[in-house]
């Protein structure tokens, strides 16, 4: 069984913790990543920098631009994945970004790298399925999963094909606007997750939005798990550099706690 | 030669998925594939609605002042002492270039779609405004997205949205200009997608936009057709015009694109210098990549990420280019200079002196590189210049590269 379908399909909502790989600095991110997992999260996004994300919010968007900053690409993205499997072979790593940088490097050598890195799946944010045929093919014959995204605007016929081609699982942006934008609307999301379910047999997660405990436990109720990003990069800017760990995984533990005292 | 409408046809693209062979597409998130889809189809049942095309062609004669004249510059082809070169003033234009008659084709769909407020990024600002115009012409609320840096450079345009009744929100991450300018108007977009219609501004972004865009522009090119027939009988030999993002040398070189015997030649800006990597040029210089939603010719560093680059013209300073042209240069139907910024500086005062006309400093790019090659060419040989905006906004960076204050 693969990593994520393990880590996702288990006895609770899957809580999966999203940042910047090289915020603040490239020496950060491994030893988060391992402190997160001890707080309690089931699968890492990890955020390839990219000078143009469009689909970010300003929170997210400042992250990328402070590990340009000191030139975090998308190879040293890779050996960070390296070195967190080191010591950790259980928990899944998403690569979380932008076509550009994958381009650059060359979809098969991306493939094959990320493969060896221990990556488990990709989701890249302007690369929609009918796009994607051939990084598809490529990430496929790695075992590499790609997963897609579903919005509110996305049309009941778009979303049976979007849950057809995905993999791993289905990622639905709750909200129509960039990362860390807005407050949820709770009821929206019961409704679309339920027309989703008749769609596909792969885990729905829910993203955008997600700020804390109660609104991770208002969205996490009817979904298979929620996706916080902005709230953990928030707080990554607003520590002291020697307390940005405790800060995400006070968040961390938080979220934890109330997707825990959900029913399975 | 093959006429348009058969299957080999350049005139069949972008395909049904919107490519042009291996450039442009649809690279945007999920969030905005249903508004793309809903553009499309609104402006494919509109091209061809009768009442739709007769609101348009009223705007642009009565409220744009089309046709632009295309001009003899009779100093000038004395000057350089080679082919006769013509202008295509659109600097004539209400607003004063080119970007208006995109802005009003777009203003009317948005207005057939329902949309009651427009966004639109800008760098020179000229789209800024032309978007503001139509905004107030049709009674749309209207937010124009702009770098830090171009506001600081092109105060001017910036007042003059203002008083149009426009929004203008400053940019001041990544670049701090054109591009980063696009990233947030997308941004907006995608938050506002049910009442908001995005302009933009040029022929790049996802598709339908370097299909519709260049549709609007391509009346340069029809009426420069038709005018040259007129004044001179037969085609010209050659069509130069300056590309950032490239919606008016599209616009011109569209309807002769089956005409082989006429050479089309856009021209980038060097910068300081396509040697120095200060420029922006990605037909000239770049690699093929994707930025902005469509897959074409971009200036990117070893690692992916998009370069800053430079043009004194801020709206040339782009690193990408509509992916139409990408697929133009790789087929070889257009060729690719490039004018850096001293010799454009230079142009622009030769324009004021030998014709008493002042260019913008992008269409100052095609001017002198249409000087240099009438230098080359015959007495009996034609050039068209396209002549894509006037230089009024330029004023104040021109008086400070002389010392001189004007405030």
């Amino acid at each position: 069984m693969s990593r994520l379908k393990q880590s996702i399909s288990v006895d609770r909502k899957a809580l999966l913790a999203y940042v910047v790989a090289g915020d603040p600095d490239k020496g950060t991110t491994v030893g988060l990543m391992h402190d997160m997992v001890e707080a309690g999260v089931d699968a890492i996004e990890l955020g390839v920098p990219f000078s143009d994300p469009e689909a970010e919010g300003p929170v997210i968007q400042l992250a990328h631009e402070r590990a340009l900053e000191h030139n975090t690409s998308l190879s040293d993205c890779l050996a960070m994945v390296r070195e967190f499997r080191q010591s950790n072979q259980h928990i899944p790593i998403i690569l979380m970004g932008y076509l550009n940088p994958i381009e650059t490097m060359g979809y098969d050598d991306f493939s094959n790298e990320a493969a060896s890195a221990g990556v488990d799946a990709m989701i890249i944010v302007n690369l929609p399925p009918e796009e994607a045929p051939v990084l598809s093919e490529s990430l496929k014959r790695n075992e590499l999963d790609l997963v897609y995204l579903l919005a509110p605007t996305t049309t009941d016929q778009r979303a049976e094909m979007i849950c057809a081609k995905s993999s791993g699982f289905v990622y639905y942006v709750s909200l129509k606007g960039t990362t860390g934008a807005g407050t949820i609307d709770v009821s929206d999301v019961a409704t679309k997750m339920e027309r989703f379910r008749s769609m596909s047999t792969l885990p729905i997660l829910v993203g955008f939005g997600i700020k804390d405990g109660e609104t991770a436990a208002a969205v996490g109720a009817n979904a298979d798990g929620v996706v916080v990003g902005s709230a953990i990069v928030d707080r990554m800017a607003n520590a002291g550099p020697s307390q940005i760990n405790q800060s995400v995984c006070n968040l961390v533990a938080e979220i934890r706690q109330a997707l825990d005292e959900l029913p399975a | 030669m093959k006429k348009s409408g058969e299957n080999e046809s350049l005139y069949s693209f972008p395909d049904t998925s919107g490519h042009f062979g291996i450039f442009g597409g649809k690279f945007v998130s999920e969030t905005l594939m249903s508004a793309l889809a809903e553009l499309e189809q609104s402006y494919s049942q509109l091209s061809k609605d009768d009442a739709f095309l007769k609101e348009l062609n009223d705007d642009l004669k009565y409220y744009v002042g089309r046709s632009s004249p295309l001009y003899f510059a009779e100093r000038l082809t004395q000057e350089m002492g080679g082919a006769r070169i013509y202008l295509k003033r659109e600097d004539l234009n209400h607003t004063g270039a080119h970007k208006i008659n995109n802005c009003i084709g777009q203003a009317l769909i948005a207005k057939h779609m329902g949309k009651p407020r427009i966004i639109a990024e800008t760098g020179a600002g000229q789209h800024g405004v032309a978007s503001a115009t139509v905004a107030a012409r049709f009674g749309l609320e209207c937010c124009v997205y702009m770098g830090s840096e171009d506001i600081a450079r092109q105060s001017l345009n910036v007042y003059r949205m203002k008083l149009l009744g426009a929004e203008v929100v400053p940019v001041s991450s990544g670049s701090k200009t054109l591009k980063d300018a696009l990233n947030e108007a997308m941004r907006d977009w995608v938050t506002n997608v049910d009442n908001t219609h995005y302009i933009i501004g040029t022929v790049a972004g996802p598709h339908p936009y370097p299909m519709l865009v260049r549709d609007f522009q391509s009346v340069i090119g029809r009426e420069t057709k038709v005018q040259f027939e007129e004044m001179h009988g037969g085609l010209p030999d050659v069509i130069v015009a300056c590309v950032g993002g490239g919606s008016n040398a599209m616009g011109i070189f569209h309807p002769f694109l089956e005409d082989v015997s006429v050479r089309l030649i856009g021209v980038e800006a060097a910068g300081y210098g396509l040697d120095t990597g200060k420029h922006a040029a990605p037909l000239n210089e770049g690699k093929v990549g994707v930025l902005h939603g469509n897959r074409t010719y971009l200036m990117d560093d070893e690692n992916g990420q998009i370069v800053h680059t430079h043009s004194i013209s801020a709206g040339l300073d782009y690193p990408g280019v509509g992916p139409e042209h990408a697929w133009l240069k790789d087929i070889g139907r257009a060729e690719y200079a490039a004018i850096d910024d001293d010799r454009a500086l230079q142009a622009f005062r030769q324009l004021n002196l030998l014709e008493g006309i002042l260019p913008a400093l992008e269409s100052s790019h095609a001017v002198a590189y249409g000087m240099d090659l009438a230098a080359s060419m015959d007495q009996e040989q034609c050039i068209v210049i396209n002549l894509s905006g006037r230089g009024d906004k330029d004023i104040p960076t021109i008086a400070k590269i002389d010392g001189i204050s004007i405030d």
